[in-house]
C-alpha cells in the first residue's frame, strides 16, 4: 500500500474525476488508514510504498503492476498524468529482489487494475487503459493463458472495477461493463459468477478485496448482495472510502497483492 | 481493386473470443476477410496465431477497420515504407530512384498507401511530406532536396484487369491489319465517345497534317462544332495548312475541292503563315474574320483548347507554336489531365510524345494509313486501344456517319 500524503485531485482521467470536487486531506489519510488497520487485523501483512510528491494516484498500488512470484510486471500507464509513477515502483520492486519485466512503450498496461487471477487464468481487461495486444505477452512471460476482455463503460475504465475474483470458481462481476463476447469468456470462465447490479456496481462494489473468507468492501453494499454473500459464508467488512471514490477508486484499488 | 491489408492476431485468440470477435467486427464494418493462415495451441497456455487479409470498399474504410482490428489487438503486416532520398540538384534524380510505368501506382507512405498523383511513364516520384501526397514528377522538374522515391519496396503497380467482356478496347496484342471490319471498330469508337461524355471524362484528339491533306478538316471540324471533342493537341503542319485551306482553298498547293496543283500554290502554307503572324496569332486572325472556317477557326469559337508542338522542321512558324519542347511539355501534361479517351489521327511524332504523358488507364485510338505507324503506336506501353489502318480523312466520314453529324 502506498500513504495517501500527496493524493488529490490534480486531473481529469476518468470520469468519476472533477477537478472541482477536491480531496480533504485529513479524511482521507483516516480512511486509508482505517483500512490499513483491518488489512492487518485480517491477518494480512502489508508492505508499503514510499509516496512522491507530484504523483497523487500512486497511492492506487493496484495499478503499479502485477506480482507473479519473485517477478514484477510493470505497468506503462496509458496517461501522461502517471506514467511518472513507473520509475518509483520500478525502484522499488528492484531494491527488494524482484526479477522486473518492463513491456515495450506503446504496449500499456496497467497492472492488478486490468489483470486478475481466476484459478490458473489470467483474465485482462483492456480498451480504456490497457491494450488487448498486452496478452500475449503477459502470457508469455506468465506462461499461463491470458484472456482478454474488452470493457464497454467508462465509468468501469479498470477490470477491477466491474470484476472481482472470490475464489477459483466465484467472482462478483458487473455483465453490463463488458461486450457480449466478454461476458460469455466470462460464463465460461467463471463457474459461479456473482452479478451485481448497477447501483451496487457504482458503489465499486467488486472493487474488493479478498482475505480468505473475509471480504473488504466500500461502504454502501446493497442488501441483497450482502445477504447474498452472506449466505455464501463470506464475511463482509465495509469500510468508508468516499474520498478515494473522488477519483474513480476504491478498496482494491488501494492494494496491490504481494503474494 | 479492393484495397486491402494483411493482419495478424495472436495469442489466447480462441478462448477470449478475440478471432471471431475479430471476424464478426470486419463484417459490421462492411469489409470481407480471408483466412491465411491459421496455427491454433495445443495446449492450453500455448498461444494461437491468425493471419487475416482484410478488405473494404475504399481506403478511409479499411482504415476504419484496421482501427477497430488494433484496438482489439491485431496487428497489420504492413509493408515496409518507399525508401525516399533528396535530390542532390536540380533536374537530376538520385541514382536509385525509381522509374514509373504509366499503370496505376501507389507507394507505402508513413504506413498508409498513397496513390501516385498525375501518374506518367519514365518519371520519378516526388513525396511532399507536409501533405503526404505522391506526385509522378518529370526528371526535369525535380529540385533540389525534394524527396524522391527510390528502390522499388514499398511501390505496388496496378496492372489493368482485363475485362471479361469481349469489347472493342482491348489489349493491344493482336497485330495491326488493313484487313479488319473498320465499320464494327468505328461504331465502337463512336460508342466509347458518348461514354465520355456521360462520364464527363475529355475527349483529345491529336492530329497531323496529313488528316488536312487527305481532306479530313472538314469532318475533324464537325466533330468540335458538335462538341466531341475537349482538347486538340498539333504541331505547326496542321495547323498551318488548315489555315491555307481556310485562307486559299489548298492544302500545301492542293485544290482540296479539285484534288489538282493550284498554279503558284506552293507558296500558300507560306502566306498564310505571314497573314498570321501579321495578325498576331490565330485568335486574332479568327477576331478579325481573317480566318473563318476550318479546323483551328472551329476550336476558337468553340473555345476549345489546342497546344500546338514546334519542331525542327517547321515553317515558319505560327506565333501559337510554342517551340520550347519542355514547355509544351508541360502544356500537354496540364491538359491530359481529366481525358478518357485519345484519338490519334495521322500523327507520328505527336502521338508518341502525347502516349509517353498518358496513364495507361485512357482508352486510345491510332489511325494511320501506314500499318507500321499504327503497330508502332498502339504497342507502345500497355494501352488499352485500337488500331485502324485507314485513311485520315475516310475515318473521320464514318466516325461523323456513326456519330449522326
Amino acid at each position: 500500500m502506498c500513504r495517501p500524503t500527496h493524493y488529490t485531485i490534480a486531473y481529469e482521467i476518468n470520469p468519476w474525476m472533477r477537478l472541482t470536487r477536491q480531496t480533504v486531506q485529513r479524511r482521507a489519510a483516516q480512511q486509508w488508514a482505517q483500512l490499513h488497520r483491518l488489512l492487518t487485523r485480517l491477518g494480512s501483512s502489508v508492505r508499503l510504498l514510499r509516496p512522491v510528491a507530484g504523483w497523487p494516484d500512486l497511492v492506487f498500488t493496484a495499478n503499479a503492476g502485477l506480482v507473479a512470484g519473485g517477478t514484477f510486471i510493470r505497468s506503462n500507464f496509458r496517461y501522461p498524468e502517471r506514467q511518472g509513477e513507473e520509475p518509483v515502483v520500478e525502484r522499488h520492486f528492484r531494491a527488494r529482489g524482484y526479477r522486473v519485466v518492463t513491456l515495450p512503450r506503446g504496449c500499456n498496461f496497467e497492472g492488478e487494475g486490468d489483470a486478475l487471477w481466476i484459478g490458473s487464468t489470467l483474465l485482462l481487461g483492456f480498451r480504456f487503459r490497457s491494450d488487448a495486444a498486452t496478452h500475449e505477452r503477459l502470457s508469455r512471460v506468465l506462461e499461463r493463458e491470458v484472456l482478454p476482455v474488452e470493457l464497454v463503460d467508462k465509468r468501469f475504465y479498470h477490470l477491477d472495477t466491474c470484476f472481482c475474483p472470490l475464489s477459483t470458481t466465484s467472482a462478483l462481476w458487473h455483465p453490463k461493463a463488458f461486450d457480449r463476447y466478454g461476458r460469455k469468456v466470462i460464463e465460461r470462465t467463471v463457474a459461479e459468477p456473482i452479478a451485481v447490479t448497477g447501483l451496487d456496481a457504482r458503489r465499486f462494489c467488486c472493487n474488493t478485496i479478498v482475505v480468505g473468507r473475509h471480504l473488504v468492501m466500500p461502504r454502501g453494499v446493497s442488501r441483497p448482495l450482502r445477504h447474498r454473500l452472506a449466505d455464501g459464508g463470506w464475511v463482509i467488512h465495509e469500510v468508508d472510502l468516499s474520498e478515494f471514490l473522488k477519483a474513480g477508486g476504491a478498496a482494491k484499488c488501494l492494494v496491490l497483492r504481494l503474494a | 481493386m479492393m484495397p486491402s491489408e494483411i493482419v495478424r492476431v495472436s495469442g489466447h485468440i480462441i478462448d477470449s473470443l478475440i478471432l471471431p470477435k475479430v471476424l464478426d467486427e470486419i463484417m459490421d464494418l462492411d469489409g470481407t476477410f480471408e483466412i491465411l493462415q491459421l496455427s491454433i495451441g495445443k495446449r492450453k497456455a500455448d498461444p494461437s496465431t491468425a493471419r487475416l487479409k482484410v478488405s473494404a470498399r475504399s481506403q478511409p474504410a479499411l482504415q476504419t477497420i484496421l482501427k477497430r482490428l488494433v484496438r482489439l489487438g491485431a496487428t497489420p503486416e504492413f509493408a515496409p515504407d518507399v525508401q525516399l532520398a533528396r535530390a542532390r540538384k536540380d533536374g537530376v534524380l538520385p541514382s536509385t530512384f525509381y522509374s514509373t510505368t504509366n499503370l496505376p501506382t501507389f507507394i507505402r507512405y508513413r504506413g498508409r498507401w498513397r496513390a501516385v498523383e498525375r501518374i506518367e511513364m519514365d518519371c520519378g516520384i516526388v513525396v511532399d511530406p507536409s501533405r503526404s501526397r505522391a506526385i509522378c514528377t518529370p526528371m526535369i522538374h525535380v529540385k533540389r532536396a525534394d524527396l524522391v522515391v527510390c528502390g522499388s519496396s514499398g511501390v505496388r503497380v496496378v496492372p489493368l484487369e482485363r475485362s471479361r467482356r469481349r469489347e472493342v478496347f482491348q489489349f493491344m496484342h493482336s497485330p495491326v491489319s488493313p484487313e479488319k471490319p473498320k465499320a464494327q471498330l468505328i461504331a465502337g469508337v463512336a460508342q466509347a465517345m458518348r461514354e465520355m461524355k456521360r462520364a464527363r471524362r475529355k475527349i483529345l484528339v491529336v492530329a497531323g497534317p496529313a488528316l488536312i491533306h487527305t481532306g479530313g478538316g472538314a469532318f475533324l471540324e464537325r466533330l468540335i462544332r458538335a462538341g466531341w471533342v475537349d482538347v486538340l493537341f498539333a504541331g505547326n503542319g496542321l495547323a498551318t495548312h488548315d489555315i491555307e485551306s481556310a485562307l486559299f482553298g489548298t492544302a500545301l498547293g492542293v485544290d482540296l475541292s479539285r484534288g489538282t496543283q493550284t498554279r503558284d500554290g506552293h507558296d500558300h502554307h507560306m502566306r498564310a503563315i505571314n497573314t498570321i503572324r501579321d495578325c498576331g496569332g490565330i485568335r486574332q486572325a479568327v477576331r478579325r474574320r481573317t480566318v473563318t472556317k476550318g479546323v483551328m477557326h472551329a476550336c476558337v469559337a468553340h473555345r476549345v483548347p489546342y497546344v500546338l508542338a514546334g519542331s525542327i522542321r517547321d515553317d515558319g512558324p505560327l506565333p501559337d507554336v510554342l517551340t520550347d519542347a519542355l514547355i509544351a511539355q508541360d502544356v500537354m501534361r496540364q491538359q491530359v489531365r481529366g481525358v478518357g479517351l485519345a484519338l490519334m489521327i495521322a500523327s507520328t511524332l505527336h502521338a508518341i510524345a502525347t502516349g509517353n504523358l498518358l496513364p495507361a488507364t485512357v482508352k486510345t485510338v491510332c489511325v494511320d494509313i501506314n500499318p507500321a505507324v499504327v503497330t508502332k503506336l498502339s504497342d507502345r506501353g500497355t494501352f488499352q486501344g485500337i488500331g485502324i489502318v485507314s485513311d485520315a480523312a475516310s475515318f473521320l466520314r464514318e466516325l461523323c456517319a456513326a456519330l449522326r453529324l
